[in-house]
């Protein structure tokens, strides 16, 4: 069967069709979530896309944590469901305690719009293990306030604890240790800046690398449902 | 009325580049001797007049939603408190 992933559009959204697209091209089955809706109408995974939720009133992502659907999705990555934040959505994913840490401004305060060069540090998560560790990606960043920072105790304790699933190979916005993208202790809720629904296709994309996230997604899922 | 006011900082070790673009702008205003700018949030709330725990609850409001713990500090003071205006 084809595996439902979830999409959330909050107002201010923007990557959401893309984030669709991609998953359609990966082989999965995009479903439209809504931030004022608590269903997620059995989604096997849920991809929050990038944006600008609320306006970016406050601070990136503190006022989408408490809309509706978010609760349910909490509940359901807690159970084991895997959840992608991109850009905005990692933002929501830390304002909500998903994931350790806070995004930033970016250090020189430019926004910035480039494809970027990765490495993925592990596959052992649910959204990256169709990639060998290690292995170097090419996927477009586009944000303003992107600079991962948390506490010395806690990005030791992501680095121990290979957490840290995206790095920066030329660090764009003075990220704390080039920090791209981290994980939760399970592996199910990874969140990272950089956009994969925007390198799936040759023509509009600088690789097609973006495809790699969703494929990973759909074999830990295929792998769960013949366990 | 009580009237809230919170200040939102952030935490020393956090870096701000809006306040040191703003102190790297100080020189052209011909300002030379201001070592460090950091650039907190105000917010000033408004209670119902029949509001209970207004403290309580603006620090509940502070430390869930005003203010990201991972990154920032904040501080209450209550202006007029309840009753008092």
């Amino acid at each position: 069967m084809t595996a439902r992933i979830g999409i959330v559009t909050f107002p201010g959204s923007l990557d959401d069709r893309d984030a669709a697209r991609a998953v359609h091209l990966a082989g999965g089955e995009p479903v439209a979530l809504w931030h004022d809706d608590a269903q997620i109408y059995g989604v096997d995974a849920v991809y929050l896309p990038g944006g600008f939720s609320y306006g970016d009133a406050l601070r990136s992502g503190a006022i989408a944590r408490f809309s509706q659907v978010m609760d349910t999705i909490k509940a359901a990555a807690a159970q084991g469901m895997p959840v992608l934040g991109v850009c905005n959505g990692f933002q929501v994913l830390c304002e909500s305690h998903m994931l350790p840490g806070a995004l930033t401004r970016n250090a020189h305060l430019r926004y910035r719009s480039r494809p970027q060069r990765l490495r993925v540090e592990t596959g052992r998560t649910a959204w990256t293990n169709a990639f060998p560790d290690g292995a170097e990606v090419l996927i477009p960043v586009k944000h303003g306030e992107g600079r991962y920072v948390a506490d010395e105790a806690t990005l030791d304790e992501l680095e121990a604890a290979g957490r840290v699933v995206f790095r920066y190979l030329d660090n764009p916005n003075g990220s704390m240790r080039d920090i791209a993208g981290v994980s939760n202790e399970a592996g199910n809720v990874v969140g990272l800046m950089p956009h994969p629904e925007h390198a799936v296709e040759a023509l509009i994309g600088p690789s097609t690398d973006g495809l790699g996230v969703v494929a990973s997604v759909l074999a830990h899922l295929s792998e769960g449902a013949a366990r | 009325m009580a009237r809230v006011v919170v200040d939102v900082m952030l935490k020393s070790e956090i870096l701000d580049p809006q306040g040191e673009a703003v102190l790297g702008a100080l020189p052209r205003l011909g300002v030379t001797d201001v070592a460090s700018v950091r650039i907190g949030k105000r917010v000033e709330i408004e209670f119902d007049d029949s509001a209970r725990s207004v403290e309580e609850q603006s620090r509940v409001i502070a430390d869930q939603l005003l203010a990201n713990p991972v990154i920032e500090n904040f501080t209450i003071s209550i202006d007029s408190p309840n009753g008092a205006a």
